[in-house]
């Protein structure tokens, strides 16, 4: 599927300009990784403020990494990150493709509305009502838990409206033939409509643990033991309180990037197919 | 004609239901509510009336705040409609290893914003690598304060968000080109239009909606901005508090003995309207685009 400027064949001239600008902007949006990443494997004796800036260390070292897990519980946090996340992608992809197949697949009284409810929060920064959001969780009886950092984005309404029209673009004779086999509605929905919508599902899964495995303000805001902290906010008490050491930081920062650039680049095709078929039009 | 009992699809809707309802529509309700009274992180509090509404608008750090917000919007908008604009018409082809530089491009994007602002606090330290390679060129001749100067700090900050969503704008431009239709660039070319009329003519005309759509997304993430200032400013919002945003304002009332969730709804509120704003603007301009 080309669908570039003119025509299929394009000019050696061409190719090559595109090559140096895709490398110079490879640069741009890759290099402070790879600095960050050579700044931590940095022996303790080398400088690392030279003048002249080495990519490679010169005495490379695992050494930072352990000693991230000596200052702060960096793995406890971690895990911390990852009950989250999981909690996050369960709740979404189970609650968000349910409300989805109803609202677009089924005849109900109220359907509209309901509809138009979740697309009204849609205008709604999430930082508006972070406020009331955490007196909630703290009448539950959750601050400073970590289900209680999950509990709020574990069915986001955009996941609903995304499941909704992928779930819409299914033709309706697809079910009105399985009506006529008698399929009733949770048959439609498992053997009909689950399997046409993958796609999205992929999307909604990848953005929910990116989006719970990056998040910083709100587990911020419900978190005040140092015990509990996922590892955003834990990377900010490393570098906010203990260390002065770049090579110490830049690992720790390293333990929160590296498993979310493996998931990612692991399920990016799913995420990139998720693009062609319209799941990210915003 | 309806093929199920009436209460299947309300089994299936409930769920999605009941969190909009206790973690999005409550939410909205309870900020007006809890903005008229002083209550305490911890639990407590009374009504105080219009008081926080009258500290609103003799608050010198809000007003820094919401400066800072404009600029902030001001200075993403140009870069981040056109730069990845210009990205997306860059890895469409379908080159060998274009998948590698898609994915590459937008990495940042699925990093942390805690993550990418703790490395560029390292590239943008007075020892860094921005400060040394300047140095050893000659261009300055000590180090440029950019973690520590208010308009530097607050520069960096805006410089990283820029980086951070060309990759994101560049997705959504992605898919929006692959709608603009092939026959009108062949027509054009035809009609002997180079690459640059063609993107003048026929790209951008094409991605219009999309455009103003970026734009909406982009006004409102500038003005919700907190991660980036939070952590380049070591989370003290910069000399004399001047570099903060509205959400790192809620966020630091929302906290401890001397934390204030009545003023920080207050702020909340503050913040709905700024980012409604250029919403309903941008929504507008959209509209009267198209009627045109």
């Amino acid at each position: 599927m080309s669908r570039s400027f003119g025509f299929n064949t394009i000019s050696p001239r061409e190719k090559v300009a595109r090559y140096i600008l895709l490398a110079f902007v490879l640069l741009i949006t890759i290099g402070p990784f790879l600095w960050q990443l050579s700044t931590s494997l940095k022996g303790s004796g080398e400088d690392i403020y030279t003048r002249i800036p080495r990519l490679l260390p010169s005495q490379p070292t695992f050494d930072h990494y352990k000693a991230v897990a000596d200052t702060i519980p960096v793995w406890d946090y971690a895990r911390n990150s990852l009950v989250v996340a999981v909690l996050v992608v369960g709740g979404n992809v189970i609650g968000a493709s349910l409300a989805g197949f109803a609202i677009s697949r089924l005849q109900f009284k109220g359907r509209k509305l309901v509809l138009g409810l979740f697309l009204a929060t849609l205008v709604l920064p999430g930082e508006v009502t972070i406020i009331s959001q955490y007196v909630t969780v703290r009448e539950f009886g959750l601050a400073n838990t970590l289900f209680g950092v999950a509990l709020p984005g574990m069915i986001g309404a955009l996941n609903v409206l995304l499941m909704y029209n992928a779930f819409r673009s299914l033709p309706i004779e697809v079910d009105q033939a399985a009506i006529v086999d008698g399929a009733n509605a949770w048959q439609r929905f498992v053997f009909i409509g689950l399997p046409s919508v993958r796609g999205t599902i992929s999307v909604v899964a990848i953005f929910a643990f990116i989006g719970a495995w990056d998040d910083f303000l709100w587990p911020l805001i419900v978190l005040t033991d140092p015990d509990k902290y996922t590892l955003t906010v834990g990377l900010q008490y490393l570098s906010g309180t203990f260390s002065n050491n770049p090579r110490l930081i830049a690992a720790g920062t390293m333990i929160a990037f590296i498993p979310i650039v493996i998931v990612f680049a692991t399920l990016q095709r799913f995420f990139f197919k998720g693009v062609e078929e319209g799941a990210v039009k915003g | 004609m309806r093929h199920q009992r009436w209460f299947t699809p309300w089994v299936l809707v409930i769920p999605a239901l009941t969190w909009l309802l206790v973690f999005n529509l409550w939410p909205s309700i309870n900020t007006v509510i809890l903005s008229f009274t002083n209550a305490k992180p911890l639990g407590g509090g009374t009504f105080v009336g219009l008081k926080n509404f009258e500290t609103l608008i003799q608050d010198e750090q809000l007003r820094w705040a919401l400066l800072n917000s404009v600029i902030y919007m001001v200075v993403c908008l140009p870069f981040l409609t056109v730069l990845p604009l210009l990205l997306a018409v860059l890895v469409e082809k379908k080159l060998p290893g274009i998948t590698f530089f898609r994915t590459a491009f937008y990495t940042p994007v699925v990093a942390s914003a805690v993550v990418v602002a703790l490395i560029w606090q390292w590239i943008l330290d007075d020892r860094g690598l921005v400060n040394g390679l300047a140095e050893k060129l000659g261009v300055i001749s000590g180090p440029l304060p950019f973690l520590s100067d208010q308009w530097l700090l607050l520069l960096s900050a805006i410089s990283l968000t820029i980086w951070k969503g060309l990759g994101y704008y560049m997705i959504i431009y992605l898919a929006a080109l692959g709608n603009v239709g092939r026959e009108l660039h062949e027509a054009a070319a035809v009609d002997g239009a180079g690459p640059l009329r063609r993107f003048v003519h026929v790209t951008i005309p094409g991605v219009r909606g999309t455009m103003i759509l970026i734009s909406i997304l982009i006004s409102v993430s500038a003005l919700r901005v907190f991660s980036e200032l939070f952590i380049l400013s070591g989370g003290k919002g910069g000399p004399g508090g001047r570099d903060n945003s509205v959400v790192m304002l809620i966020q630091q009332y929302s906290q401890g003995f001397e934390g204030n969730l009545g003023y920080a709804s207050a702020l909340s509120i503050v913040l709905f309207f700024v980012t409604v704003v250029p919403m309903l603007v941008l929504a507008r301009l959209n509209n009267r685009g198209a009627q045109a």
